[in-house]
């Protein structure tokens, strides 16, 4: 098990992660963000690249680029380090609405227009291509309930996209987010382990995090015992 | 019509910590036993380290049958009641295998409230809309049930009094006990260690609770891995002694339990003469009958109150053994809530911690200090305890130290403090009132049209007073152990489906005031025994189900050593 943790991608990437998006946050910065209203379309490009294409299961591209920007707003990309965007929270969200969130679609759906609308009206321009003050000033309008759209409130929709955002960041990257381990490592929580001695829990975040998901446990995947594949490659 | 089966001798209705822990002595007497579970076997491949799955999406409870029954919720019976979530688990082991697994002896004192306060304050301190009685059996009584449990499920431990002999390292206002725990209790951690410390400097004697977890290898089971997904995990080494890990494997064992999963009892059929016949149940799309001598009931206190109140016949046209019109009478869940949460200046450590890795303080409990100037009767166990996992720490309050809950301040905030909160669990005193009882929902059904059960009560006068003075005594211990800030919830209102139910089928030698007598048979129905924290008519103030099993162990002897007389 940990020599396979040893060979894992995570790390590196995890470096380059940290260092693009400081230069992402630099570049914002030095065009004035009280003046620039639009950043540039490079800023939509996702900072991390996915390890292949994959498609989107449940949400539109405009609906994707919309929720993208918004959770980039949750949970930045800043001086700090990455953040739900390069840990693919979207990723995660647009899985579980076909899945166990599949109830809250058309709430999505309504509400990624209702912000998208709002913000083109207002500037001109759609939500992920406005400056991240801009961002952060409709989505505090919806929160206050003064945008109109949502089923049952703005602030419903805001929270319920928090949270999704929040298990796209920190839950186990089995579910197509977490990517890298970004999330874990954010909270310096050193991973899933199936057991843990006394003096790695008196580390506390300091124990090398483990980097591994769950289903990555021979035990608990089940593709191995059904089939005798392998889970994810590894 | 539902199809005849060959008859048995025992029908337990529910195989978790009281069913699965009655058929042991049951088969072991030679009796022929049908356990009728509603849930599947679950095994250790089921519980992978996923805290998505487990604790946001509540996997162990949502396929289950007792999500389709929840019972509706009011806090007072002239409003209408809402459905609410549940706790509970179907599967062979039932709530066993995703429990906390705090395993906890009854204080001497919760076995006799009544003659106790009456005889040390005066029978007016008793709250007057109560309804509690003492139990029909004390401590004493219970004690040997307590300590084959301890040794046959597997529980861990520190003896605070052997046959009174005290030791400061375990919980010095326990009642005596015949001998130490058969294994050492869950290992501390720096955490623990932290607030141990700063209770022993504030004079006070903190202690390791004990646990349904084994901590050295134990009937072939693993050690406890301490890999922090104990909280609404089951085990993937068996650690955690669920009585699909213990009990039901050992009555297995014996060649004469025969389990039925999926199987979802709708009836106790009863005869004309007043006594149990056998249970109806579905399993698939065919309806049975299962003859049996005896039936043991042993679902949870919701769902044994439902289905005696849906067991009408002409003998008992108000429900099963209700002649009395007690069955859901005296209902409480246990004050679990209004818990105190502190943040510490430095990191915890408590990534990998679980619910049961804990010190306790026993001080405020029961009535462990004298209540002459204070204006209730119990207490609080107060408990604090490592356990973590990402999202829940992601979810953190933020103590007002960030404009808003979102964002780049709030994401600096989180990556500072991540690892470093805690939120206590103090378990208060519950009594019951007369003001809150179980019955039928009038318009919410389950699948198969059935009532759910309806919840109408609310913590009164009693418990809320318990819970402000527990939160002050939890701010005190947090503050010298060195937190920084604390935050309060609020102290409860409404009482909701909880793991900790209590009451419904209540346990007493007066026939007008209690469901069963007091070895669990119902006073009605000589051949009807009841299992579950559904007998019990206090709550103590720590967790019921080292009680339900010791009880249902005890009312399984007694039906083995009387079995002509209860079956004639």
């Amino acid at each position: 098990m940990a020599e396979k943790n040893n060979q894992s991608p995570a790390n590196p990437s995890r470096r380059n992660l940290l260092k693009s998006a400081s230069l992402v946050g630099a570049a914002v910065a030095s065009g004035g963000a009280a003046t620039q209203a639009v950043v540039g379309q490079n800023r939509a490009t996702p900072v991390s690249q996915p390890r292949s294409r994959e498609a989107l299961e449940v949400l539109t591209a405009a609906e994707a680029e919309t929720l993208e920007a918004i959770t980039d707003r949750i949970i930045p990309s800043d001086e700090n380090g990455p953040g739900a965007r390069e840990a693919r929270a979207v990723h995660y969200i647009d899985r579980s609405l076909a899945s166990d969130n599949a109830a809250s679609r058309d709430n999505y759906g309504s509400g990624l227009a209702a912000i998208d609308d709002y913000a083109r009206r207002l500037h001109g321009h759609p939500f992920h291509r406005l400056s991240p003050e801009l961002q952060d000033n409709i989505l505090l309008t919806v929160i206050e309930g003064q945008v109109p759209g949502f089923n049952p409130s703005g602030s419903g929709f805001f929270n319920m996209v928090r949270n999704h955002t929040i298990e796209g960041t920190f839950s186990d990257p089995y579910y197509g987010g977490n990517q890298d381990f970004i999330g874990w490592d954010m909270l310096r929580y050193p991973g899933v382990r199936i057991g843990v001695s006394a003096s790695e829990v008196a580390q506390g975040g300091d124990l090398a995090p483990a980097h591994q998901s769950a289903y990555d446990i021979p035990t608990f995947t089940k593709v191995i015992a059904s089939t005798g594949r392998g889970g994810n490659g590894n | 019509m539902a199809i005849n089966l060959p008859g048995t001798d025992v029908v337990v209705v529910g195989l978790g910590a009281a069913g699965g822990v009655a058929v042991l002595p049951l088969t072991q007497a030679g009796l022929n036993v049908i356990g009728l579970e509603a849930g599947g076997w679950l095994s250790s491949r089921d519980f992978a380290p996923d805290e998505l799955r487990n604790n946001q999406r509540n996997w162990p409870q949502s396929v289950q049958k007792a999500a389709q029954e929840a019972p509706t919720v009011r806090a007072f019976s002239n409003t209408t009641a809402k459905q609410g979530g549940h706790p509970m688990m179907n599967a062979v082991g039932g709530t066993s295998m995703h429990y906390w697994a705090q395993s906890w002896r009854l204080n001497p004192w919760d076995f006799k409230v009544v003659s106790e306060t009456t005889s040390r304050y005066g029978a007016s301190r008793l709250p007057a809309e109560s309804t509690v009685e003492d139990w029909p059996l004390d401590y004493n009584e219970l004690e040997p049930y307590y300590d084959i449990v301890e040794r046959t499920v597997g529980i861990s431990g520190k003896a605070g009094n052997i046959q009174g002999r005290i030791d400061t390292q375990g919980n010095i206002f326990e009642g005596p006990r015949q001998r130490e725990y058969p294994m050492k209790p869950l290992r501390s951690s720096p955490f623990t260690e932290m607030m141990s410390d700063a209770a022993r400097r504030m004079g006070l004697n903190p202690f390791q609770g004990p646990a349904a977890i084994v901590t050295e290898p134990y009937d072939g089971r693993s050690p406890c891995m301490y890999h922090g997904f104990c909280n609404k995990g089951g085990c993937h080494v068996q650690a955690k002694s669920s009585t699909a890990f213990s009990t039901i494997p050992k009555a297995m064992d014996t060649g004469n339990l025969e389990i039925v999963t999926h199987s979802r009892v709708t009836k106790i059929v009863t005869n004309r003469a007043g006594k149990v016949t056998g249970v109806e149940y579905l399993r698939g799309n065919e309806f049975y009958f299962q003859p049996a001598s005896v039936v043991l009931l042993a679902s949870y206190a919701y769902e044994n109150t439902r289905l005696l109140l849906l067991s009408r016949s002409a003998a008992f046209p108000n429900g099963l053994a209700n002649n009395s019109g007690q069955v859901g009478r005296h209902y409480m869940s246990h004050h679990q809530g209004a818990p105190v949460t502190a943040l510490f200046p430095h990191d915890l450590k408590n990534w990998y911690g679980l619910p049961a890795q804990g010190t306790a303080l026993d001080e405020w409990a029961d009535d462990n200090f004298d209540h002459s100037s204070v204006d209730f009767i119990g207490g609080a166990n107060l408990w604090a305890h490592t356990d973590r996992r990402p999202m829940t720490a992601a979810r953190m309050g933020t103590f007002n130290m960030v404009s808003r809950n979102w964002g780049s301040e709030w994401k600096r905030f989180l990556m500072e403090n991540a690892d470093r909160t805690n939120s206590s669990y103090i378990q208060k005193t519950t009594l019951p009132y007369s003001h809150n009882y179980l019955d039928l929902d009038p318009s919410v059904k389950d699948p198969l049209g059935l009532p759910v059960t309806r919840i109408t009560a609310r913590y009164a006068d009693n418990e809320v007073k318990i819970a402000a003075f527990a939160q002050d005594k939890m701010e005190q211990w947090y503050r010298e152990a060195g937190a920084i800030r604390i935050v309060r919830s609020g102290l409860g209102g409404a009482m909701g489906a909880s793991t900790h139910a209590y009451g419904g089928t209540r346990m007493g030698d007066n026939p007008e005031t209690n469901v069963t007598d007091r070895w669990g048979f119902a006073h009605e129905v000589p051949n009807l025994g009841i299992l579950g924290g559904s007998v019990m008519g206090t709550s103590g103030s720590r967790n019921p189900t080292l009680t339900v099993q010791a009880l249902a162990w005890r009312t399984a002897e007694y039906l083995t050593r009387n079995w002509r007389s209860i079956t004639s």
